[in-house]
């Protein structure tokens, strides 16, 4: 495998971003990462594309030959990847694959989901497919009635509190306050999240990400010959991914991730890192009890002191270890395809010292961690200064 | 999401009567039934089995924004069942509300009413669990 490096990153605002479509904003950010890397866009041999449900949400399948078509890039090979919202980790992964064989030279990755077009009960139903339709669905079962199984496991066997789980929220609306790019610049208290509405209980409508509109593109290279595009590359050390039961109630334990306990030791054996090592972690907060989850199985706390780690500030900007700089899904947003690759995108940002006033001091190693469904695909990544 | 009439034929043992599987090699037993077993694979050898009905509460929720076609029925109470066979299944646990529920209590199936596709549109029927006294 030759290294891989990251030359050109770019990404829309987030939110409900009613006056563009899904080209619009696929192109939008693509157009800001050829100008990141300093490219025509005639570099570019291939095009992957991350993206959960276009035919759903806006009616589009044979969504990559779409952007490729209107990023002016025909007739090069565009693909889409799909894995729920892993989706954007997932099209990294190949982008990556593909540079790193030799059989690609320069590869253009982003992802995408136009989600306000849909109704709620549409959106609602769109996301329901990454869960087991026939099995899970079927019953009534919503993602945050998931994700609530998890919290009500987690709060038995560990003791973790709905205050706990509240104090992730507060913190990524604090980052995410710095971020321009994020939907919910705004910060919150403990008692926003305690006294919103519950959706699936004990989970509040502020333990949720949100509905959001939004694209994200990287592009890579070749390590050596990334400085010819960029003074400031980024290589792609690790990359690794594992697979779970699609059915989260066929999982041995409901507060653990076997995908991302298996995805991330590969990836750090790849890297040659430890958790010590990094710097910053942009990971697959779709609901608060998913951040916490996520910090002990990618193993920076130990099993069940992951929700006293957030209450007690020790995942805060500048923090023990920076988690969710850009708002993370909670407050930066969560168009569910565009989500693996924003996270790579702000950590591109954060490496370089350009991450203005959520700047992590002398960051040098970061990580990011996405997640399909209730955790049946898991993808990490570790970038670091070239 | 509304199912086809042919996807609600084909799974009537299953959602009617709880007819799962079993491999007869690691003795392991499947609900929803798998044709292979992730343990065994090409060594395993499967059958069906039909299970009691009878298991405990694993985990729970309070579902308060349904998804679609679920609107009529919210709020209402969603859990994992560790049914004592062994598997674990979603379902919704009817005539309570979350409050009422613990980890750990003892459920039973009932045959319920799952979802209408509108006024004129298919009924679909399968399991439920209540409490047991």
């Amino acid at each position: 495998m030759r290294r891989v490096a990251i030359v050109g990153v770019g990404m829309t605002k987030f939110g409900e971003e009613w006056g563009r479509g899904f080209r619009d904003l696929i192109v939008e950010a693509g157009a800001r990462a050829l100008q990141d890397a300093n490219m025509s866009g005639a570099e570019l041999d291939a095009l992957y594309c991350g993206t959960m449900a276009p035919g759903k949400l806006v009616g589009q399948e044979h969504s990559a030959a779409l952007i490729a078509d209107f990023m002016g890039l025909n007739p090069i090979p565009a693909t889409r990847v799909e894995a729920a919202c892993a989706s954007g980790g997932l099209a990294l992964r190949q982008a990556y694959m593909a540079v790193g064989s030799g059989m690609h030279d320069a590869v253009v990755v982003g992802g995408v989901e136009k989600m306000t077009d849909a109704s709620g009960a549409q959106v609602s139903s769109a996301l329901g497919g990454a869960g087991d339709q026939e099995w899970e669905l079927f019953s009534g079962a919503t993602f945050p009635g998931l994700y609530a199984f998890m919290a009500r496991r987690h709060m038995l066997e560990y003791g973790t509190t709905e205050e706990q789980l509240a104090a992730v929220a507060v913190k990524n609306h604090a980052n995410g306050s710095k971020n321009k790019y994020a939907q919910y610049q705004n910060e919150i208290t403990i008692d926003t999240v305690m006294k919103s509405k519950v959706v699936a209980s004990p989970l509040k409508v502020f333990d949720c990400a949100p509905v959001t509109d939004g694209a994200a593109v990287v592009i890579l290279v070749p390590l050596e010959k990334a400085k010819k595009y960029n003074e400031n590359p980024i290589e792609i050390v690790a990359s690794a991914q594992a697979s779970d039961t699609i059915a989260l109630h066929d999982r041995k334990s409901l507060t653990k991730m076997r995908a991302t306990e298996v995805a991330s030791r590969k990836a750090y054996e790849m890297a040659k890192v430890t958790t010590k090592d990094i710097d910053i972690v942009e990971l697959h907060d779709c609901f608060t009890i998913a951040e916490v989850i996520a910090t002990e199985d990618l193993g920076f706390f130990n099993k069940g002191e992951g929700g006293k780690a957030a209450a007690d500030g020790r995942t805060a900007l500048n923090a023990e270890i920076s988690v969710n700089t850009s708002g993370g899904l909670k407050a930066c947003g969560h168009p569910v395809g565009a989500t693996g690759i924003k996270q790579a995108v702000e950590v591109t940002w954060q490496l370089r010292g350009q991450a203005d006033k959520r700047q992590v001091k002398d960051a040098e190693i970061g990580l990011t961690h996405n997640v399909g469904g209730s955790g049946a695909t898991c993808v990490v990544h570790i970038l670091k200064r070239a | 999401m509304q199912e086809s009439l042919a996807i609600t034929w084909r799974r009537i043992p299953e959602r009617y009567g709880l007819l799962g599987t079993k491999c007869e090699t690691c003795k392991t037993n499947y609900f929803p039934p798998r044709t292979v077993c992730p343990n065994c694979r090409r060594r395993g050898k499967i059958v069906k089995y039909k299970f009691s009905g009878k298991g405990k509460v694993y985990s729970f929720t309070e579902i308060t924004a349904p998804p679609e076609g679920f609107e009529l029925e919210a709020p209402y109470v969603l859990a994992i069942i560790e049914l004592v066979e062994g598997p674990k299944i979603t379902s919704q646990i009817v005539e309570c509300k979350d409050s009422h529920v613990d980890i750990g209590a003892p459920v039973e199936m009932v045959f319920r009413k799952i979802q209408e596709d509108g006024p004129e549109g298919l009924i679909h029927y399968g399991f439920k669990f209540r409490l047991v006294k």
